[in-house]
């Protein structure tokens, strides 16, 4: 196609200029995410960094808002996440390795996998009720860590498996058909070959799942975990409470105090945060670079 | 019936299909024992399908589906009790892109006789060490057999694969054109270990490349839209074809 040198010149003109608005677009939407997390950063930081403390994440909560601390909510929710976690990874690798590897293709496994995303979706107070009924009544865990861990479980067992399946599937097939042609067993290419393969998107995935639950409220206060605990849980079934909770009590108190110390148990809250997704990069750079060598 | 007929393979009306798709058609060829067999033929003319079958790696790909008889020294290998772990344990298979496992050099040649039962120690050490000699590769790797085999070339990274595939000592190799990802020199010298190595294995190799075909092997099949159009001795194939297809296939006219 030949065109005369001003018809390029204005074609190419016009397509640099919606090349730039398309480029402004972008950073306009980019600038509203960040500015909003900025925003509430910069709040919860400004109302609570002067009440973080030594103290404060080694006091009990208190009815006197200068002396309450974050201590058992803290402790609460690391028991927490660790329990869930050990639940539900070997739970949600295993159903996604049988997914995966072992079940047939069929309407069966369509069906399941639909579930399963939809299970992901499901509100969180959804799975508080099943836990109330299951756990807490029915299983008479009564309002327990070991009662909400399992809830918790719950919650983000279709995230694992989610994560799980698409880290199996990312394995690429020559390397199944490598340890097959060697009279690999199934068992034997999945525990080889496959599941090193994807064990740093397995950890990454459950690690997120980790990181949701980490924040979740709703489902803890629906199978009754308590909101004021002035003790550390010193076994599976003993009371509880999370840093959710306790900031959800603390904000919906009128004294100003408890909202500065609100503010302080979100930064802390925060903080955990960061240091898992930390952990997450840093296995998953570790675990890639063996794999490499 | 054992039969003592030199033929590592018989294969009787070999029927498959992919789905609803028909694969191959009535296959049926003699595969003699320590030859090297080439089976040529244009893209999508069934001949990866076929080796695929010999070793029942096919079996993991779902609707694919098998008629009629190969027997691999006189046994059915699509009788319901053989074990297709077994016959993969004594068919042993090179892949078209090479594909070694994203571990140590050492790691690869090991892990057939360790999922074998052979034992981590100094019988291992040798296992692989033979393996790669036999494989050619022993010289380039020997000092560096901890490194990762994927910083090897593809030409190592093949005869790797191929050491990899000795390792479990099978009775015959399947290469399913093991040299279409490599320059002609790492080409050259597979082709060279192909001569050394048929002294003891039945060798079945599918290659789009006719030279390839000309210069390693003892007996050529051509395959042409599922079908086997003439089957014979190498030498008689690319001077004197019988069938018309075989002649424009070979001389360049088509495929």
């Amino acid at each position: 196609m030949k065109l005369p040198s001003k018809e390029l010149n204005k074609i190419l003109v016009r397509r640099y200029w919606a090349d730039r608005v398309f480029r402004l677009c972008a950073v306009t939407m980019l600038l509203i995410t960040l500015g909003t997390l900025a925003a509430l950063l910069i709040d919860v930081f400004i109302d609570g960094a002067g009440r973080l403390s030594w103290p404060f994440l080694t006091s009990f909560p208190s009815r006197k808002p200068e002396q309450a601390g974050i201590l058992s909510a803290l402790v609460g929710t690391v028991y927490l996440m660790i329990l869930t976690v050990v639940i539900a990874f070997p739970v949600g690798v295993g159903a996604a390795v049988y997914l995966e590897e072992y079940a047939r293709r069929g309407w069966l496994s369509r069906l399941i996998e639909l579930n399963i995303a939809n299970l992901a979706g499901v509100p969180s107070i959804i799975y508080g009720l099943l836990g109330l009924e299951l756990f807490v009544r029915a299983m008479r865990l009564e309002e327990s860590l070991l009662a909400g861990a399992l809830t918790m479980s719950l919650l983000v067992l279709p995230l694992v498996i989610i994560a799980s399946r698409e880290a199996l599937r990312a394995v690429p097939p020559s390397i199944r058909e490598a340890s097959f042609a060697l009279g690999a067993s199934l068992w034997q290419t999945i525990w080889n070959q496959v599941l090193p393969l994807a064990f740093p998107g397995i950890l990454t995935g459950a690690i997120l799942a980790a990181s949701r639950a980490i924040g979740e409220a709703a489902p803890l206060i629906t199978i009754g975990a308590l909101t004021y605990i002035a003790f550390l849980p010193d076994s599976l079934v003993a009371p509880f409470t999370v840093m959710p909770i306790q900031i959800f009590n603390w904000v919906s108190r009128p004294q100003k105090g408890f909202f500065e110390a609100a503010a302080a148990a979100i930064i802390v809250l925060l903080a955990v945060l960061l240091l898992m997704n930390a952990v997450a990069v840093y296995l998953r750079q570790k675990y890639q670079k063996r794999m490499n060598l | 019936m054992k039969t003592t007929a030199p033929w590592a393979f018989e294969i009787q009306d070999l029927n498959s299909w992919y789905g609803g798709r028909q694969a191959l058609q009535k296959i049926s060829l003699l595969i003699p024992e320590r030859r090297i067999t080439a089976i040529i033929g244009p893209s999508g003319c069934g001949k990866s399908t076929f080796i695929r079958c010999l070793n029942r790696i096919n079996d993991l790909i779902p609707g694919f589906r098998v008629e009629g008889r190969v027997l691999f020294k006189g046994q059915d290998i699509y009788d319901p009790t053989m074990d297709p772990v077994e016959i993969r344990f004594r068919v042993g298979m090179v892949f078209q892109k090479p594909n070694p496992f994203p571990k140590s050099i050492y790691d690869n040649v090991a892990y057939g006789p360790l999922i074998w039962g052979t034992r981590k120690g100094p019988a291992l050490d040798t296992a692989v060490e033979e393996s790669l000699k036999r494989a050619a590769l022993w010289d380039e790797v020997k000092d560096m057999l901890h490194q990762s085999a994927l910083t090897l070339s593809g030409g190592q990274q093949q005869r790797l694969c191929i050491a990899r595939a000795l390792a479990v000592e099978p009775e015959v190799l399947l290469l399913d054109e093991p040299c279409s990802a490599l320059d002609p020199i790492a080409t050259a010298r597979i082709e060279e270990l192909l001569l050394e190595l048929k002294k003891s294995y039945t060798i079945i190799i599918v290659t789009h490349n006719m030279q390839q075909a000309a210069r390693v092997s003892d007996v050529t099949g051509f395959f042409l839209l599922g079908e086997l159009i003439e089957f014979a001795e190498t030498k008689r194939i690319f001077t004197n074809p019988v069938d018309r297809r075989t002649e424009d296939y070979i001389t360049g006219r088509f495929g």
